[in-house]
């Protein structure tokens, strides 16, 4: 019976307080994802007998006539989230090459510093950023080189107001930029010096060693990090409706003011009067969370996927 | 050590009982818009009465009827009406009636930004309504130009903004569009947010400001109080007498006076395309929300004491914080109606 210890004085010693204390504080983020759909599941029952999957696909929001359709928003957030991430995935990652592989570690520190304040500023400052510099710059710089020769294709036709998907999705991109950075750079500086010291020996440049070597290496780690910045992107609130439009249309020009879920929520929340009113926000909510929850599962299996077919490469 | 901890939380538990015993704490919960105003008349009413302290949380018109009618507050406050079904609701669940009580005036105005155009621009409702429904679309447009004789307004595409976040400030402005346009009525109507037919959105006063001020061409709407206070230029709008008034507080007053002949016994009156020469058309009251029957004999005479002060000499701070102050006639039917709280 050498080792297993009776119960009593596993408690005595603390080992199994620690345990029992450490387990209710992970079961306590289970419970609360639990707790938070079940409260929007119920606190939407109104909209979901109503409307049904119409909630979905309709495109019409009129509280006067108590008709909600949810179609607009969740374009309206797919879009500018796919605009952010397009624009933040090569920028972030490769400044988190630079900055772990190739910067002196004085130059990488000092900026890793500065990428953080970046990740701490409030989201209604970039916002105010967003409204005050890239608005105009939109409406005068990138609308006119855009549109003048690309405006056939329908993704920059029709006028810009300065305001719209475009306009979101940049904002969005430059508040989820030093998340890609800051993660994506602790990621590689944790790949083992083996690796590239072998990639080197192999007479590989130092550039081949890292993109080939390392960055494959850590390949699932940076895809967390852009999931991580796709997650702040569909839930971002406050700066997305500073700059969106506020206007809820499917349109296919990203220079369209368009809305997003998030924002809907914050705007028209406290006016709500009407239980119907009021419960299609919850359940936009919901297909919010859905919305994350859905997007969370592609992304995690894409990993499996992917990093699967690459061993395979490699045996 | 600990000892001594006890005795402070001991002393400090005991001073928050005596406290607690001493001041009669009054909850309310509603609109921003009269916000300032409140404030400021909550802590005069607490100076004067010290046992008193009211306390006021400026959540928005539609979570300040919803809070009363659950009863988490003592009186709600709103700058749109109850509707029937809302006074429906509020009587299934308390058993009793709400009483709307008026407390001041605002008014609404358009401000825009035309390039070029410099003078006070003159509105009528055709035009509002026109820009409002997409109909007009362009600055040049007859319906604008017919009413700004000698300005040179571009032959460029009006960029109309609209609140984004649900507003009495949209309720007025919605009421008054659904008042003067018929197809404005059946298309869109009157609500703290609608179903905007152009537009882009911005969130509170300040983003629609934000938005008019960045964007050439735009026009948009905001309080008055908020354009006075932050300088921002506004146009005039042609009234039921067919005149062009340009909104300030004699003007919204004058809105008010015009409509208290006909003011209902429940206050429950919109006075958007009021009569009276010089009324400003797009005005509106705000309310104090109150029940007719409060069980708590402390808080009732706390509630109509302080509603008796609001209308005498509450009245007297409203002007220098530029909301307009009721007309006499509404001050004196409104102090008959605080008997009906009971």
């Amino acid at each position: 019976m050498a080792g297993s210890r009776s119960f009593l004085s596993r408690l005595r010693d603390g080992d199994e307080i620690a345990r029992l204390v450490t387990f209710l504080f992970a079961a306590s983020v289970v419970l609360i994802t639990v707790l938070l759909v079940y409260e929007l599941w119920i606190d939407s029952a109104l909209p979901r007998q109503k409307f049904g999957l119409h909630f979905f696909v309709t495109t019409v929001w009129d509280p006067v006539l108590d008709q909600y359709g949810a179609l607009p928003f969740v374009y309206g957030t797919l879009v500018t989230s796919a605009v952010a991430l397009l624009i933040a995935v090569p920028l972030g990652i490769g400044a988190s090459i630079f900055l772990a592989e190739l910067a002196p570690a004085r130059i990488s520190d000092t900026l890793q510093f500065f990428i953080d304040l970046l990740a701490a500023v409030p989201s209604v400052i970039y916002g105010l950023l967003g409204i005050f510099i890239v608005v105009p710059i939109m409406r005068e710089v990138i609308y006119p080189v855009l549109n003048k020769p690309l405006g056939f294709l329908p993704i920059f036709k029709g006028p810009s107001y300065g305001v719209g998907f475009l306009t979101a999705g940049i904002v969005l991109a430059i508040m989820v930029i030093p998340y890609i950075i800051s993660v994506s750079r602790e990621v590689l500086l944790s790949v083992p010096r083996d690796q590239r010291e072998a990639a080197l020996a192999l007479g590989s440049t130092r550039w081949e060693s890292t993109w080939k070597v390392v960055v494959p290496f850590a390949k699932t780690g940076i895809m967390g990090s852009v999931f991580l910045a796709l997650a702040r992107a569909l839930g971002e609130t406050m700066a997305v409706t500073m700059v969106i439009g506020n206007t809820p249309q499917i349109a296919a020009s990203l220079f369209a003011p368009g809305y997003s879920i998030a924002a809907v929520i914050a705007n028209e929340f406290t006016e709500a009067t009407g239980d119907l009113y009021l419960q299609s926000l919850i359940e936009l909510g919901l297909v919010l969370f859905l919305l994350t929850f859905v997007l969370n599962g592609m992304a995690r299996l894409l990993i499996i996927v992917t990093t699967q077919k690459g061993s395979k490469v490699t045996n | 050590m600990r000892r001594t901890g006890l005795l402070v939380v001991a002393a400090l538990a005991l001073g928050a009982m005596v406290w607690a015993q001493d001041t009669l704490l009054i909850n309310g919960a509603g609109a921003t818009f009269p916000y300032p105003i409140y404030s400021k008349w909550f802590d005069v009413y607490h100076q004067k009465n010290a046992k008193l302290q009211f306390n006021y949380q400026s959540v928005g018109s539609g979570a300040g009827i919803k809070q009363v009618t659950e009863g988490t507050v003592d009186f709600g406050a709103t700058d749109g009406p109850m509707n029937e079904e809302q006074s429906k609701a509020f009587q299934d669940k308390r058993g009793s009636g709400i009483l709307h009580f008026p407390t001041v005036l605002g008014g609404v105005v358009p401000t825009y930004n035309v390039p070029g155009v410099s003078a006070a621009l003159n509105f009528t409702p055709e035009a509002l309504a026109g820009i409002y429904l997409g109909k007009i679309t362009k600055w040049n447009d007859p319906a604008i130009a017919g009413a700004n004789q000698g300005v040179n307004l571009p032959a460029q595409d009006i960029v109309v903004v609209h609140r984004s976040d649900g507003s009495g400030t949209t309720y007025c402005w919605t009421d008054y569009l659904s008042k003067i346009s018929e197809e404005w009525k059946s298309k869109v109507n009157k609500s703290t947010s609608v179903n905007w037919p152009v537009g882009l959105g911005g969130k509170g006063n300040e983003g629609v400001t934000g938005l008019v001020k960045q964007t050439p061409n735009s026009i948009g709407y905001v309080e008055l109080i908020y354009a006075v206070q932050n300088n921002i230029p506004y146009g005039a709008v042609k009234n039921s007498s067919g005149n062009f008034v340009k909104a300030d507080l004699a003007s919204v007053s004058a809105a008010a006076a015009g409509a208290a002949k006909d003011m209902p016994d429940d206050f429950r009156v919109s006075i958007t395309n009021a009569p009276g020469k010089t009324a400003y058309p797009i005005a509106t009251f705000t309310w104090l929300l109150v029940p007719s029957k409060i069980q708590d004999g402390a808080k009732r005479d706390a509630i109509k004491g302080f509603l008796k002060w609001m209308l005498a000499d509450g009245q007297g701070y409203a002007e220098a914080l530029s909301y307009a102050k009721l007309p006499k006639e509404v001050i004196e039917k409104e102090k008959k109606a605080i008997d009906k709280v009971q």
